[in-house]
């Protein structure tokens, strides 16, 4: 775990220093290019809040008519420039009603529920039980369409007797993705390495095949965000004589992007 | 034979599966299209008018979103009878809403010796590799005061958050199960580049000591993290 964790690090210092160094010309190349995308103020006026937040107050006023620079989101917000070369947040909401150079819409995806096209991919974290011991797992999706999704997923179990890191690919079925708390059915198999405690003679770690079927629900909170709990059962197909069982239920939350 | 069996069902389940995601279960039915007998005054075929307006192709803009945080920190590490040492680590955070946010924190300290160690002079509980400490953690954080301070005449926005999480440590030759709580200040300094203050407390169980106890950890950490 801890050549992983150490290389892991090393990752995220190099790509820090690196997006520092990219984040700071994308500004001004993107302005220099033209790229940030331009659109006019349709409604009577669009307010500029000083944070990309509902609490931050509004500190301009933009009129009907007026060009505005989109810089970037964040969340829920944009970052916009207006034509005095001031910056504020918009709020998406209020972007809704404004004109590109082509006389459209800006096109936002403003959706009640999960929109499929545009936010494929689903990530998370869960914790809970794998047959006595604790588990903790990190899982990615993406969808296939509506109602199937494919999964990778990484545990690791924490027990009394053994550890063991798990690597899943699966199957996730939503017969109903419309609904608040949708469940699922899901199916998949992987591989399972597990490193058996014991403090005089210390067994050997072992590699078996795994495979699991389960049920969850996921009850969307927000146009991004859910909660999500599992119930798996395993076997652990092992070159001993017999297969061994577990149960896990697990429990988390994760979000669309 | 029993596992076998399993197997089959498992195989008849995918296929049940991935079968009820290809029914049309949404899928309108179609109109059936209805013939027209259209003919002009003499009686021939009416000539179908091809419109000359060449459509203009709408290129939807892409706007960059900026949504995660990606950095190093700094700070000490207080594990509970191994004295108070430095701690290096990084984090990754996704800003799901105004108000939440997720991350992954993984970090290093190296532990030093108890009082037992060195009061009694040569007995050492741990090996040099066993006191180094490693710790990764999936946290779930909130926005609980969001605000703007003044440096100045300068304004820069700022949130004192609070956060949850677990994860495992592996000290002591073994991966321990860990729950974290924490708090934190970010100021953001400009549009991608923010400072972090953090403190937070690591739960693990430990059984060096004959029976197993609740050991708590506190961390705190500087940090700094660039937008992305």
């Amino acid at each position: 775990m801890r050549k992983v964790l150490k290389l892991a690090t090393l990752l995220i210092l190099a790509s820090a220093a690196g997006l520092a160094h990219s984040a700071d010309d994308r500004r001004s190349y993107d302005r220099e290019a033209g790229r940030h995308v331009e659109v006019l103020v349709a409604d009577p006026y669009l307010e500029l809040h000083t944070g990309p937040g509902r609490g931050y107050p509004v500190f301009r006023v933009i009129p009907r008519g007026e060009k505005i620079e989109i810089l970037f989101s964040r969340t829920d917000w944009f970052r916009v420039r207006d034509e005095h070369d001031k910056e504020g947040w918009a709020k998406r909401s209020d972007m809704q009603e404004t004109l590109l150079a082509t006389g459209s819409k800006l096109p936002l995806d403003d959706f009640s529920h999960r929109d499929f096209d545009n936010q494929p991919l689903e990530a998370g974290a869960q914790t809970g039980n794998f047959g006595g011991g604790n588990v903790n797992s990190a899982y990615l999706g993406y969808s296939l369409n509506q109602n199937l999704a494919a999964e990778l997923s990484v545990s690791q179990t924490l027990g009394t007797a053994d550890n063991s890191v798990i690597a899943l690919v699966g199957l996730t079925h939503s017969p109903r993705p419309d609904w608040r708390l949708a469940p699922f059915l899901q199916l998949g198999t992987g591989l399972i390495n597990i490193q058996p405690k014991a403090t005089i003679i210390a067994p050997a770690n072992r590699r078996e095949q795994i495979a699991y079927y389960g049920v969850g629900a996921k009850l969307y909170l927000t146009r991004r965000f859910i909660l999500r709990a599992d119930f798996r059962s395993y076997v652990i197909f092992t070159k001993l004589d017999k297969n061994e069982d577990r149960n896990e239920w697990k429990a988390g939350f994760g979000f669309f992007f | 034979m029993e596992s076998r069996i399993r197997v089959l069902l498992l195989i008849a389940c995918a296929i049940a599966l991935s079968g009820c995601s290809m029914w049309p279960f949404h899928k309108k039915h179609a109109l059936e299209p209805v013939p027209v007998d259209a003919t002009t005054a003499d009686g021939s075929a009416p000539a179908v008018v091809e419109p000359t307006v060449v459509r203009r192709k709408v290129k939807t803009p892409s706007i960059k979103n900026s949504n995660f945080e990606l950095g190093p920190y700094v700070g000490t590490y207080s594990a509970q009878d191994f004295q108070v040492n430095p701690v290096i680590g990084a984090r990754l955070a996704y800003h799901i809403t105004e108000d939440f946010f997720t991350e992954v924190l993984i970090g290093q300290t190296h532990t030093g010796r108890t009082s037992y160690e060195r009061l009694s002079g040569g007995a050492n509980l741990l090996t040099d590799k066993q006191r180094t400490l490693t710790y990764y953690n999936l946290a779930f954080g909130y926005d609980l005061f969001p605000g703007e301070v003044f440096i100045g005449r300068r304004a820069f926005n700022s949130a004192l958050y609070v956060e949850g999480g677990f994860g495992a440590t592996h000290f002591a030759g073994d991966d321990r199960f860990t729950v974290m709580l924490g708090a934190g200040y970010r100021l953001l300094l400009n549009n991608w580049l923010t400072a972090h203050v953090d403190i937070r407390d690591h739960v693990f169980d430990l059984n060096l000591f004959g029976s197993t106890q609740t050991s708590h950890n506190l961390e705190t950490g500087f940090g700094v993290t660039v937008f992305f």
